[in-house]
């Protein structure tokens, strides 16, 4: 970051500081080159709302949700189980996250394993945010424009998040136009369970290119996503119909941060 | 006299093996692990009254809601009638509930319109299943007895309203005419027109024999009716209502952490940890066969009509590939079926018959699951097939170490660089530094 430095957990113990929030960046917003750039506009909307947040940097582990997803309970238990003791020792209240999956696990599946924290996924803060001044969007850059949002699954059905990044997108003064299945009827990008790290069984198409076909319905400048999984899944889908010079596919914090000129 | 005694015999068995198929089915549901439902039954109630009773997540697709609507209607109100029936065949009375005057003739009146509905709304479903051949008709899965099911349930619904319109117009004949036994009571706005105008060249024998054998078809179709729902996918109209009631009440993103392998797990990282007393180390993970899965699963089979909503939002289903949630819950109740004949003839328990669950869905059904939930957010009775696949994905993984060869690449990530891909974790901070 080049006006601010991104603490860890363990440098803001060592001074003596304590963190509000810790930002659990997840596998793909750390390594995912196209995911990373989320991770920096969340942490500069963080910065921007004057929250004294923190990551764990290298003492971050995968949550293990997609061990548990293709049913290596083990592997997955293992994983929750460090992070579980990782967390508690920093004396974790409250974690955002960048990605939905983390979000669903840290929030319904740690609990009983010990791990007892407040958890929000970052469009659920920045609307909060949004909501309390603590941030405000001024400039136009998505006046009028036409924005499509991506239910992920793990935000929506999952969890019945559908309204915080909805609500978001109108505060961009954007015409938020929906698919034909959206919300509760939408249609997932393909990554979930697993998928996104083994090829598609046999079948006519594939998941992503059959949600393409619902986000070009919509005529969009940009397709909005909440999830670093969808966005890779939308993206090739875009690509797929080479429409990427004419939509932008965009997580929910970019567009905040680029409103925001962060 | 003979009529009456007949009537009562036949209600007898009727009841009797309704009532033992019904205990078939409890005995078979209950061969499911244990799991706690009992918690926040307000809640529950709630969910039932809304789900089930007031059918709110049919709404959804707007024609076979309404059509549904008017079935279900029919067949809670029309019930009512079957109550003066019984009456009727036990004492050998005529409309024996009539003493209620204008109150009885209206809902006489008002059972026609929705028999008439019902007559109309079942040729609408046979239409769009075998016409229109609306596209979640026409899976595999359904091929052979499920569309037979089908098929039969909607005209043996036809027939019963049929008789029951048929009965009303030589009733309301004989009753005009004065004949005797043949008491004043009723309305019939539907019969009078439909029917009855076929019948008045007829003499008061033969519509007594019309009516006395429509009314006769009519109670006999209806136990006959009754003791084939155990054996169909029709069941819902009653598992709707408990299934419903032990929905799952979480969130729906949230896997149960199965507690046999955090035992396992805490004795992994920390040797010195105590077991529990009396702690036995697992023997299986995962779902191998039906008796393996929750009761509540077990639960949810039987409560399937098939419908296949859940099939039409499955991403996979969509875009071709094997995987039907549908038949993931077909595939429990057969299996659970076997599972249970094999019970009965082997003296109450169960022989190894080199077959299980796995025999009847694939690896390849199995693997192509999102977890994305459209499925179990569309069923409109609150039917669960997510879980089944994770279980049984758990089974292959812990049991069997079948994963893909992608997936075990993924796991091997996980465990030496806390990421499913293989970057150094001592990367993971590495955006930090870049602008």
């Amino acid at each position: 970051m080049s006006d601010f430095r991104v603490k860890t957990m363990a440098e803001v113990a060592a001074s003596g500081e304590e963190a509000e929030i810790l930002f659990w960046v997840g596998c793909a917003g750390s390594f995912d080159e196209r995911a990373q750039k989320i991770t920096k506009a969340i942490a500069k909307i963080l910065h921007h709302a004057g929250i004294k947040f923190a990551i764990l940097g290298t003492e971050e582990a995968c949550t293990g949700d997609p061990a548990k997803r293709a049913g290596n309970e083990f592997l997955f238990q293992m994983m929750a189980m460090q992070n579980i003791t990782t967390l508690n020792m920093y004396g974790i209240k409250k974690i955002v996250t960048g990605c939905p999956h983390c979000f669903n696990t840290l929030k319904n599946e740690y609990p009983e394993l010990g791990g007892n924290y407040e958890v929000l996924h970052h469009t659920t803060l920045i609307n909060q945010l949004l909501q309390t001044g603590k941030l405000s969007i001024t400039g136009g850059a998505f006046k009028g424009q036409r924005i499509t949002y991506h239910d992920s699954c793990y935000l929506g059905r999952a969890n019945d998040i559908y309204e915080a990044p909805r609500e978001i997108i109108e505060k961009l003064d954007a015409a938020l136009v929906e698919m034909k299945r959206s919300r509760a009827n939408g249609l997932c990008c393909g990554a979930g369970g697993a998928q996104m790290f083994k090829d598609a069984e046999n079948g006519k198409k594939e998941v992503n290119l059959e949600r393409a076909d619902d986000m070009l319905e919509t005529q969009p400048k940009v397709v909005a996503a909440a999830c670093p999984f969808c966005m890779t899944m939308l993206r090739d889908g875009v690509k797929h119909h080479n429409k990427e010079q004419e939509i932008e596919v965009k997580d929910i914090a970019e567009l905040v941060a680029n409103a925001m000129e962060l | 006299m003979i009529a009456q005694l007949l009537f009562l015999l036949l209600t007898a068995v009727a009841v009797y093996f309704f009532a033992k198929n019904l205990g078939k089915i409890r005995r078979n549901i209950l061969l499911g692990k244990d799991i706690d439902l009992s918690d926040n039954k307000a809640m529950r109630w709630q969910t039932m009254l809304k789900v089930a009773f007031g059918q709110t997540k049919m709404a959804v697709r707007p024609v076979p809601f309404v059509l549904h609507l008017i079935v279900y209607a029919g067949f809670v109100l029309i019930n009512i009638e079957v109550l003066e029936i019984l009456i009727d065949g036990i004492f050998g009375t005529h409309r024996v509930l009539s003493f209620f005057g204008p109150v009885y003739n209206l809902a006489i009146g008002f059972f026609e319109v929705l028999a008439f509905g019902v007559l109309v709304a079942c040729i609408l479903f046979l239409a769009r299943r075998y016409i229109l051949k609306i596209a979640r008709f026409q899976s595999p899965e359904l091929s052979g007895q499920p569309n037979k099911d089908a098929a039969t349930i909607l005209l043996v619904e036809i027939i019963l309203m049929a008789a029951l319109l048929t009965m009303n117009a030589a009733d309301q004949l004989l009753q005009s005419r004065g004949a005797e036994h043949y008491i004043n009571a009723g309305a019939f706005p539907i019969s009078s027109w439909l029917v009855a105008p076929l019948f008045v060249s007829f003499n008061n024998d033969t519509l007594i024999l019309i009516e006395r054998a429509s009314w006769w078809f009519h109670i006999i179709g209806i136990f006959a009716f009754m003791n084939y729902l155990p054996f169909s996918k029709h069941f819902h109209i009653i598992m709707a209502f408990p299934n419903t009631y032990y929905s799952n009440l979480k969130a729906k993103g949230e896997l149960n952490n199965m507690a046999s392998v955090t035992q396992e797990v805490k004795l992994m990282l920390d040797p010195t940890a105590s077991t529990p007393e009396g702690y036995a180390p697992p023997t299986s993970f995962g779902v191998k066969d039906v008796q393996d899965l929750t009761w509540k699963n077990l639960m949810d089979a039987y409560t399937c009509t098939e419908c296949g909503r859940c099939t039409s939002s499955c991403p996979q289903n969509i875009t071709g590939k094997l995987l039907s949630p549908r038949k993931i819950v077909m595939d429990v109740r057969d299996r659970l079926e076997e599972v249970g004949k094999n019970i009965d003839a082997n003296k109450g328990s169960f022989v190894d018959d080199g077959k299980n669950l796995h025999s009847y869905i694939s690896e390849e059904e199995l693997w192509a699951c999102n977890t994305c939930n459209a499925c179990v957010e569309a069923c409109p009775i609150n039917i669960n097939p997510m879980e089944i696949i994770v279980e049984m994905r758990r089974y292959k993984v812990m049991e069997q170490s079948s994963a893909p060869a992608s997936l075990n690449n993924m796991f091997n990530n996980l465990e030496n660089n806390q990421a499913p891909w293989q970057f150094s974790p001592m990367d993971r901070a590495n955006w930090t530094q870049e602008g």
